[in-house]
């Protein structure tokens, strides 16, 4: 089997003037544009309602906008075979998203197998991926995601996301159902894997000491807009809205 | 899958095509009957003599499940002839009013008959069975009753005890209260042999009766006097199509020979062989024709010694003695339940998911689908002979709408309920939409989908007992005839290894369903 072409390590991301209505006339998004450089780490904030998960799935076309043009890399995604895409785009949900039905090692394969990888290449892939988010490929690989805990199952998501060794990672808050110690615990995985990986990553939260943590940029966001953009230090410095203020402020508490 | 299939598919077709091969005779006629007694041992005197004097094969459906069934099956040419009677002709199928005269009855449905349906009443047999109204013995002395009019004087303080049939019927009950002004206390409605045993046992005061009938004698009965010609005389013939008789003249010339040999006392006397010795029909057919001289070929002597034994036999006789018989009917049942739960299978599945695809309106097809399931049995067996003829045919389409709806439903709830969740990561990661059916919400719901197959496996295995009232055979067999024989070991001996198919069927589909259930499931809820 030849070797694929080898990805680039990161892409960028565009969303220019996109709207979203959903069929029950609910507006999700109201004109937002948004890049995403090459190799950053963006994190939508907001709470529920505000658009940032309809946002995160515009670019693995999950959400097909009602307005506005998405694009990957400079080519617009609506061009772009979605299955294909999204093969090619790694996707942690809020809680892992694992099939309860396969084993470990068989859901950290699931994209490699799907892109025609041959058996052994997958085996190898496996293993590293599952001792990158801590886990054992011998221990844990065997189990099925019922026997493991909510923490190891994130962490299996993120290897799964990872497995095809994707440009971009779209992650809907993934830490959201863990507590506080398990959370911290991923955080630092987080921040470890995203050093040494480079890619680009967007990631939802509506916790934003979590994005502080982090992020590189911000994106605050209301009522299908975005609030304010920009690195954390400038959003503390001089924030642009009494929501991102407030949002502030509650942090701090 | 396919390999049992394959298997069920061989036994149903082996079974008539080995018959095919014997038969490598001129051709081939289908005689039969209806449930009792009586009409089975005319079919087995058909099926015997035409056996003995032509070359034609001849097949048996004897204890068809009533008139309707009878009538419907000839018409459309499953059957060549069965056993009629005149005043059920007349009566019954063509809905007119009593005739005075036998023979005047008799002329009116050949005529009728002919112009009709092309159907030939040939050879009455030279007795009537009509219905009487009978009542206890002791009854009778007590209260003087000798006319059907003496018991309407008494009638509000008896209780009735009537045939299904009869109770319905215009020539039966509806018409005696007519014209007779009976006005039973209560009036039980029972199957056929089991009213001799209530009257016996003084369950009941008064009881539609064959006037053949040697049961009168062994329950000591008494008939009543039709002191105003109500019933209808009901002379025996045999019933033919007439494309039958143009096909294979020696038919009717063969039935021909029947024309007027019985009387009622040897009619009595013959039935009261198989109702009292449960002797095979078979038997009581062979020592009819021989006694006739009507058999080719065949000694007098052989008689005595392959006559069944007079005593009652028991459940071990039927169980044991028989198990040539029970294997062969378990594997009909088993054969014609399989062919139906398959077909159920590969329709209901794709169907239920079809139905989650478009979900419009698929809570409304699948509320409609279960009305199925409240369709009497025997009423949906019986709907489809007009347009599938007798036997194994509508018996297995007749169960594979049964198996339909928990096949359906299950697959719909199993498919459109599975962990959305996983659905959605699937997808997102690049599953296509098949992938996602095939790997992730099929297996997700492949538990509710077995236990539906599971609930129509039993429902189909349970209700195949039915089958045999169309003459589809299986183990509902001996539980109709022993019915009409008020035979319980008989009744048990197919009942028994029924209810036994039954929870082997559960408990093997139960194993398949804990193998098959995705591990991952197990130490979920």
């Amino acid at each position: 089997m030849p070797s694929p072409q080898p990805s680039p390590p990161s892409l960028a991301l565009e969303a220019v003037g996109v709207s979203k209505t959903y069929g029950d006339g609910t507006t999700a998004l109201d004109g937002v544009s948004l890049t995403v450089a090459g190799g950053e780490t963006i994190a939508l904030v907001g709470e529920s309602g505000s658009g940032k998960t309809t946002l995160l799935r515009l670019f693995n076309r999950m959400v097909e906008p009602s307005a506005g043009e998405v694009r990957v890399e400079g080519r617009p995604v609506s061009g772009l075979d979605p299955i294909v895409l999204r093969r090619g785009i790694g996707y942690v949900p809020q809680d892992g998203g694992l099939l309860p039905h396969w084993r470990i090692d068989r859901n950290v394969e699931m994209v490699p197998q799907l892109l025609g990888w041959d058996a052994a290449r997958r085996k190898s892939r496996t293993k590293e991926m599952l001792e990158l988010v801590g886990l054992s490929v011998e221990t844990h690989g065997p189990r099925f995601p019922a026997e493991l805990s909510g923490g190891q199952r994130q962490r299996v998501a993120l290897a799964r996301a990872l497995a095809a060794d994707p440009p971009v990672v779209l992650l809907d808050e993934p830490f959201g159902a863990l507590d506080v110690l398990t959370r911290r615990d991923l955080h630092g995985k987080f921040l470890e894997l995203k050093q040494i990986l480079g890619k680009t990553l967007v990631l939802v939260t509506h916790d934003l000491a979590e994005a502080f943590r982090l992020a590189d940029r911000i994106a605050v966001m209301q009522a299908g807009k975005i609030l304010q953009l920009g690195p954390p230090e400038e959003l503390a410095a001089r924030p642009a809205h009494p929501y991102v203020k407030a949002l502030l402020e509650a942090r701090d508490a | 899958m396919r390999r049992l299939a394959l298997v069920v598919l061989i036994l149903l077709v082996a079974g008539p095509a080995a018959a095919k091969e014997t038969g490598q005779k001129s051709g081939r006629v289908v005689i039969g009957s209806k449930n009792f007694e009586e009409s089975r041992l005319l079919g087995e005197i058909f099926a015997q003599l035409l056996e003995s004097r032509t070359d034609l094969a001849v097949e048996r459906r004897l204890g068809l499940a009533g008139t309707q069934v009878c009538f419907e099956a000839l018409k459309t040419g499953a059957l060549d002839v069965y056993p009629e009677y005149t005043g059920t002709g007349l009566v019954s199928i063509l809905g007119e009013e009593p005739e005075e005269g036998a023979s005047g009855t008799l002329n009116r449905v050949r005529r009728e008959f002919l112009s009709r349906w092309d159907l030939w009443w040939i050879s009455p047999l030279g007795f009537e069975n009509s219905f009487e109204v009978a009542v206890p013995q002791e009854l009778a002395e007590r209260e003087h009753l000798k006319t059907i009019s003496d018991l309407a004087r008494i009638s509000s303080r008896l209780r009735g005890g009537f045939g299904h049939e009869f109770v319905g019927r215009e020539d039966g009950l509806l018409g005696l209260e007519r014209i007779y002004g009976l006005r039973f206390g209560s009036v039980v409605p029972l199957q056929h042999a089991l009213k001799y045993q209530a009257a016996g046992a003084r369950e009941v005061d008064a009881v539609d009766v064959y006037t053949t009938d040697a049961r009168l004698l062994l329950y000591k009965l008494v008939v009543l006097d039709d002191d105003k010609g109500f019933f209808p005389p009901y002379e025996a013939a045999a019933l033919v199509r007439g494309e039958t008789l143009r096909k294979h003249p020696e038919v009717g010339a063969v039935l021909g020979l029947l024309a007027g040999s019985f009387d009622e006392d040897r009619m009595r006397a013959l039935n009261l062989r198989l109702q009292e010795g449960k002797e095979d029909e078979a038997v009581v057919a062979r020592d009819a024709l021989r006694e006739l001289g009507l058999l080719k070929g065949v000694q007098g002597s052989e008689s005595s010694e392959t006559q069944a034994a007079p005593s009652t036999p028991g459940l071990s006789h039927y169980l044991w003695d028989e198990r040539d018989a029970l294997l062969r009917r378990t594997l009909e049942h088993l054969g014609i339940s399989a062919v139906a739960l398959l077909a159920g299978i590969l329709v209901a599945v794709p169907l239920g998911l079809a139905l989650e695809r478009s979900r419009k309106g698929a809570e409304t097809i699948i509320r409609l689908l279960g009305t199925t399931q409240t369709v009497p049995s025997l009423a949906l067996l019986a709907f489809f002979i007009p347009f599938l003829g007798v036997g194994r045919v509508p018996a297995i389409v007749a169960l594979w709408i049964y198996s339909l709806y928990p096949i359906v439903r299950n697959t719909y709830t199993g498919v459109r309920d599975a962990d959305p969740r996983a659905v959605e990561a699937a997808t997102a990661l690049g599953m296509t939409p098949r992938q996602v059916l095939a790997q992730v919400r099929l297996p997700l719901a492949a538990p509710i989908l077995l236990a539906g197959i599971r609930t129509a496996a039993v429902l189909t295995v349970g209700t195949a007992t039915l089958a045999a009232f169309i003459g589809a055979g299986g183990l509902g067999e001996p539980i109709v005839t022993g019915l009409q024989l008020a035979s319980s070991a008989m009744i048990l001996s197919g009942a028994i290894p029924a209810a036994v198919l039954a929870l082997v069927v559960d408990a093997l589909l139960g194993w398949v369903e804990r193998a098959l259930r995705p591990r991952g499931l197990e130490s979920r809820k």
